[in-house]
């Protein structure tokens, strides 16, 4: 056998020219075969097989990638990522926090200054109020004759959005149908996260509530009843009621509370207010766009039984705040009452 | 503007601070109840006993008692699972 193994240029030339062995042969002949291998002696299927096995490992491959770098932004956001959007964050709230705060203060610089005389508030609106409240409506408290009388129709709508609102807190909140004596699934549930709110016979808030709330409630209808008199009225008296109500229930809770106001209760006080606060107030209306007397005295103002309308007007908003402000309370904590 | 004015309007600015620097939900519900009752004190002081009265009662009053029920609801109020644990044990 030739030195195959010579390296050397001219070795190699010499056995070729010697015709002993090509240089070229081995690799040629390797390179056919190989085809002739891969073209002849292998079946299609296996062909495709070994396609599919390239295949997944360039998938493989890709995937690792692909892991590789979700991994490097994982951590560029949690290091550098959470920093730069910290500053980001920082940086816009201070600036937001500035500009608002500026034009907030420069609307404040540009108001009239406070009780002066010539203020665009002084205008013959306020000074009809004051000169012919009293007259025209019988209400020593101008807040009352102006939001009961004079804008009626904005309080009617205020009224209407609170009763909107409790009907809407019902529809979302109120848990299952009133089957007498079977509660539901979900009313057990609730009346199971209720015990956190149910008093562990907490002798202090008991004793406070029970001299509290009767002295509360009075204030409250003292304020509603003296609402054309005094300050105050339907809203802040409702308001005041209400609250006694909650600190009641908070007390002594659902068993004791539903003795005096259940929830079928609640539901025509809600209502018939808001009838007779329409009912009255279309009779006013109708009256007065017709020029026809309306026959309501006005009485003497100052006294209990005066101001016509203003009365039973800031009972019925009254009313209706109190069972607002209950509603709201008692289902977000039960989802009932 | 007299000397308490200025004390409570200053009283309202670190009120309305505190209210949202502080961490814990609760205290944030307590320190906006003081709020609202410096408010309806200047209320007041503004000659506007109406809104006064209504500040006191909403703001000071229901408003709060609603935070509270809803922090409660959602669990913030530290407590209620050392609670539950106690409950179990009993």
């Amino acid at each position: 056998m030739t030195k195959k193994n010579d390296s050397t240029f001219k070795s190699r030339f010499m056995s070729w020219l010697s015709g002993e062995n090509s240089p070229l042969d081995d690799e040629l002949e390797s390179i056919v075969s190989g085809e002739e291998e891969a073209g002849l002696d292998m079946l299609s299927f296996e062909r495709a097989e070994l396609e599919e096995e390239k295949l997944e490992l360039r998938r493989d491959k890709l995937l690792l990638d692909e892991v590789a770098e979700s991994r490097r932004m994982h951590l560029w956001a949690k290091t550098k990522g959470a920093k730069w959007l910290n500053v980001f964050y920082r940086t816009t709230a201070f600036i937001l926090c500035a500009a608002i705060i500026f034009f907030l203060l420069s609307t404040v610089v540009a108001l009239p200054p406070f009780g002066a005389e010539d203020n665009p508030y002084n205008n013959e609106v306020s000074q009809r109020y004051i000169e012919q409240g009293i007259p025209e409506t019988g209400a020593v408290n101008f807040v009352a004759g102006m939001i009961l009388d004079y804008r009626a129709f904005d309080t009617f709508g205020e009224s209407t959005v609170l009763f909107v609102a409790s009907c809407g807190v019902i529809f979302l909140l109120k848990l299952g149908d009133h089957a007498p004596g079977k509660p539901s699934k979900a009313m057990l549930e609730a009346e199971y996260d209720d015990r956190h709110h149910e008093p562990k016979n907490d002798g202090i808030l008991q004793f406070a509530a029970k001299f509290l709330t009767p002295v509360i409630l009075l204030f409250g209808i003292y304020i509603v009843l003296n609402g054309h008199i005094s300050p105050g009225g339907g809203f802040s008296g409702g308001a005041v009621m209400g609250a006694g109500l909650i600190l009641y229930l908070t007390a002594f809770g659902f068993e004791k509370t539903r003795r005096f106001f259940t929830y079928k209760m609640t539901r025509w006080i809600s209502v018939l207010p808001l009838l007779c606060y329409a009912g009255m107030k279309s009779y006013s209306f109708f009256t007065g766009a017709n020029h026809i007397p309306g026959g309501v005295p006005l009485g003497t103002p100052g006294a209990i039984l005066s101001s016509g309308f203003i009365l039973p007007l800031n009972i019925c908003v009254g009313l209706i705040v109190m069972c607002t402000m209950y509603t709201f309370y008692a289902l977000f904590r039960k989802g009932g009452m | 503007m007299n000397a308490f004015m200025m004390i409570v309007l200053v009283f309202l600015v670190v009120c309305a601070v505190a209210t949202s620097l502080s961490k814990n939900l609760l205290v944030s519900v307590v320190i906006f109840m003081a709020y609202s009752v410096l408010m309806s004190i200047v209320w007041m002081m503004l000659e506007s006993p109406d809104l006064a009265i209504t500040e006191a009662a909403v703001g000071a009053g229901v408003t709060s008692i609603l935070f509270f029920i809803t922090l409660k609801k959602i669990h913030a109020i530290r407590g209620d699972e050392e609670e539950d644990r106690h409950d179990k044990e009993e």
